[in-house]
């Protein structure tokens, strides 16, 4: 009997295994999932938790039953990949042998990896995140009693799981605060050490002008060292400070320390791994898969999604020690909740950045990308329904794996001198 | 791909200034690039350009600021006060190395 071992039961690892168990032969293989958890939560919900919009028993259910018949699940903590000896250790000493391992244990958001943060006090002192369920509802909990003042809305760094999500908060949380009045009392500002709204030119183009549009204030290139609890402000390394009355940040995102102690990461823990196969660096029976991967395109369930499709045909050849046939292209499609019962749609790869156009969906029809719609919205919403019922059960999807260029569209470059790409703002403004 | 010169040879740029090819750099061009951006180097800053090169080299991408502090032990207060207001981008400029990418 063969094992193939699975660590984490979140988006990636559950499609894995769900998607595996028809095509290896159970008496051939054995296939065990682990995971520290019980309950499966549906991630992309958390953005909506601090404005009601989702109850939290609305997104999570028990793992137990999203996972398929004949599929060992285990509950437990990882304390280390035993590389040579090609074991998984738990915390209480159980030993896992693999012949394959896939480690899909995500990323996960360390507020103690910057100062302030994670303070006993740092709630009390309107120190908030949505990137964890308890967090999201604290938000809640904290948005009820904001009666107007500065909010501030901060990543601290990439990579971040749903990387448009802080953008999403800003833009849901200017609409909200117009609905309950509190919009000419409120200074809204977004806070990033990118140089832009977005990191791929033509998006941030874009969603800078909806910042203008929606008098959100942008302070780019802003790496945070720490934040001053006692006067309520944002400090860089560069000694710049921005204050706050509510602070809404996305802690730093790290890869699970276990993938740290089994040498396998980067420095933040991530697996190396090359990105057209998701095999990890100096390994031939070791592959990482979702936001756990060092992949540079979008930590996103979507680019899970796209990357399991690849994955699983590679991985059913690689077992019989044939050369793997597909090749990953980085794709991510995301939804962008952009306020007011709209939302827009970003679809992109490895090469190609975000364009404009439209994006063809059998018996749906089109949606606009890089532009807003209510039709997108919906899009978003109704992805929680497909996500428990044919992503996770590994169902098709009317998507393509590969990003198709059907429908997009490069905009005229801006004439005259305001491209900011010129050698003249290089040395003038941009440096 | 736009060619500027520079120490009276031709080097190969991006758009934005950035050499595409890290063999053409050497530490006198780096002399001339800093001068472009309006920075003198130290000794110091050679240390912080050698150390980026040689992990470039290595991993195949240009370190970011963490990656800067964490494996070659500069502190990211350090390079702010050497490379003021945007390090990632002015010390990638001077090195001759790719603007680092920032992963979306």
């Amino acid at each position: 009997m063969r094992r193939l071992l699975v660590l984490g039961a979140g988006t990636a690892g559950t499609m894995v295994v769900n998607r595996l168990r028809p095509r290896l032969p159970r008496d051939e293989w054995e296939i065990t999932i682990v995971d520290q958890s019980e309950v499966h939560h549906y991630q992309p919900g958390y953005l909506f938790v601090p404005f009601g919009t989702y109850e939290p028993e609305e997104i999570v259910k028990p793992r137990r039953r999203l996972i398929k018949d004949g599929v060992r699940q285990l509950t437990g903590v990882i304390e280390e990949v035993v590389t040579d000896a090609h074991l998984v250790r738990l915390a209480d000493g159980t030993e896992l042998p693999y012949d394959q391992l896939v480690i899909a244990t995500g990323t996960h958001p360390n507020p103690d990896e910057t100062p302030g943060l994670a303070e006993p006090e740092a709630k009390q002192r309107g120190v908030h995140s949505f990137y964890t369920l308890e967090d999201a509802v604290a938000l809640r909990d904290a948005m009820e009693r904001f009666d107007g003042g500065r909010l501030v809305v901060n990543l601290i760094d990439l990579p971040i799981k749903c990387p448009v999500a802080p953008l999403e908060f800003a833009f849901l949380a200017e609409a909200w605060l117009r609905e309950r009045g509190l919009r000419e009392r409120t200074e809204v500002t977004y806070v990033t050490p990118l140089d832009g709204a977005f990191t791929k030119p033509l998006a941030a183009r874009e969603l800078g002008g909806m910042f203008d549009e929606r008098g959100i204030a942008l302070q780019p290139d802003f790496m945070l060292e720490r934040v001053d609890l006692d006067e309520q402000q944002l400090v860089s390394y560069d000694e710049r400070e921005v204050p706050f009355d509510l602070l809404v940040t996305v802690p730093l995102n790290m890869g699970a320390a276990y993938v740290a102690r089994s040498g396998l990461g980067d420095e933040l823990n991530h697996v190396k791994v090359d990105k057209h196969t998701f095999l990890a660096d100096g390994h031939d029976d070791i592959f990482a898969i979702g936001d756990a991967a060092n992949l540079p395109t979008s930590k996103a369930g979507s680019v899970a999604h796209f990357a399991v499709d690849v994955f699983v045909d590679n991985v059913l050849r690689h077992v019989e020690g044939l050369p793997m046939q597909e090749r990953f292209d980085g794709h991510a499609n995301c939804f962008i909740e952009s306020g007011d019962g709209k939302a827009m749609l970003l679809d992109f790869n490895y090469e190609t950045e975000p364009l404009l156009g439209s994006f063809p969906l059998p018996e749906i029809g089109p949606l606009k990308l890089l532009g807003e719609s209510e039709a997108n919205h919906l899009g978003k919403l109704a992805f929680r329904w497909i996500y428990w019922h044919l992503l996770l059960p590994g169902r098709p999807l009317p998507l393509a794996t590969s990003m198709s260029m059907v429908g997009k569209r490069r905009p005229p470059a801006p004439s005259g001198n305001g491209s900011s790409t010129s050698p003249r703002d290089l040395q003038e403004v941009s440096l | 791909m736009p060619v500027a010169t520079m120490q009276g040879r031709e080097i190969h740029v991006d758009e934005e200034g950035f050499l595409t090819d890290p063999t053409e750099w050497d530490e006198e061009l780096a002399k001339q690039l800093a001068t472009n951006i309006g920075l003198e180097l130290t000794d110091r800053h050679y240390e912080v350009i050698r150390f980026a090169r040689a992990d470039a080299a290595e991993q195949g991408e240009t370190p970011t600021l963490r990656r800067m502090q964490a494996t070659g032990g500069f502190p990211t207060k350090e390079l702010f006060q050497l490379f003021p207001k945007k390090p990632a981008k002015k010390l990638s400029y001077v090195a001759g190395l790719q603007k680092p990418v920032g992963c979306v």
